[in-house]
């Protein structure tokens, strides 16, 4: 396995070949990170046509962007950067407003909802309907909230990383977690009031 | 119900479930053929390369235009330049005012 500076000088290489013209060196680029960009998108889209169209235009904004690319920092931090923006301008464009009701739960999910009422130490985290239910709620959410829960919670990265990733200043980003997890207990309150009360 | 603890336990779930990282076959194939549909349109390059390729005719027609007139005088020193014509013409009425008044 080579090690990361052999992997950068390498990288830096097809990106100077690119911006000399040689549109071919974008395609090793494109195989190496491919697989880190849909895992992202996949986190903000459920339909695999919608993940599709993100990770092109990921790749698409890199190429015309490359020379902004300084080369301060890793060839991946700036591309998932770009594709964190990317899944933002996603979410926004595709702002649903219809607040969630139990016609949003599923069987499994409002079983697995019991299980929890009932022993919240025991209900599984690895149920298929815990992660369903994940994401129904997440798509309740501001694109602002999901975006923060998503790296702030699920995907465990501290304040900063996701100040870098967003382009937010960090007590933008505190303010947003906030905020977020407010509105996401709002969601899951809504929900319990409408199946309990 | 513990909305707190449902929280975390909802958070877990999606920790614990990470998204595939799958590609579908030949994705690469459909982005540069994208890009070869499509070249990369940079303004600012397009404007730094315009302005480098206007740059010698700019500097052609500055040298004609330099050398035209310096002849131009010598060929014919003794006629007035255009400046003395113009200021004839417009202080004429002033020169005639007798006339006028």
């Amino acid at each position: 396995m080579p090690d990361s500076a052999t992997v950068e000088r390498t990288d830096a290489e097809l990106i100077a070949a690119v911006r000399s013209g040689d549109t071919a060196s974008f395609e090793p680029l494109l195989k190496k990170y491919q697989p880190r960009v849909f895992a992202t998108a996949r986190r903000y889209a459920r339909r695999e046509s919608e993940v599709e169209d993100i990770v092109q235009e990921v790749f698409l904004k890199a190429f015309h962007k490359l020379n902004s690319f300084r080369g301060d920092a890793p060839f991946e931090h700036w591309l998932m950067r770009l594709a964190v923006r990317t899944c933002y301008d996603f979410l926004r464009a595709h702002q649903r407003t219809r607040e969630i009701s139990l016609a949003d739960v599923t069987d499994e999910q409002t079983d697995w909802l019991d299980h929890f009422a009932a022993n919240p130490a025991d209900a599984s985290e690895n149920a298929s309907a815990a992660r369903e239910l994940v994401e129904t709620v997440l798509a309740q959410l501001s694109p602002e909230a999901r975006l923060v829960i998503t790296l702030l919670e699920i995907e465990d990265r501290s304040v900063k990383e996701v100040a870098a990733l967003t382009g937010w200043s960090v007590p933008v980003v505190k303010i947003r977690a906030f905020r977020a997890r407010a509105q996401m207990r709002k969601c899951l309150e809504k929900l319990a009031r409408g199946k309990y009360l | 119900m513990n909305m707190a603890e449902l929280q975390k336990k909802l958070f877990a779930a999606a920790r614990a479930n990470p998204p595939s990282d799958d590609v579908p076959y030949a994705f690469e194939e459909r982005i540069l053929a994208q890009l070869a549909a499509k070249p990369a349109f940079d303004i600012l390059a397009t404007w730094n390369r315009t302005l480098w390729q206007a740059a010698a005719p700019c500097v052609a027609v500055m040298l004609l235009l330099g050398a035209w007139t310096r002849f131009a005088q010598r060929a014919d020193s003794s006629r007035e330049t255009l400046a003395a014509d113009l200021e004839s013409t417009l202080y004429l009425a002033f020169d005639n005012s007798t006339e006028t008044w």
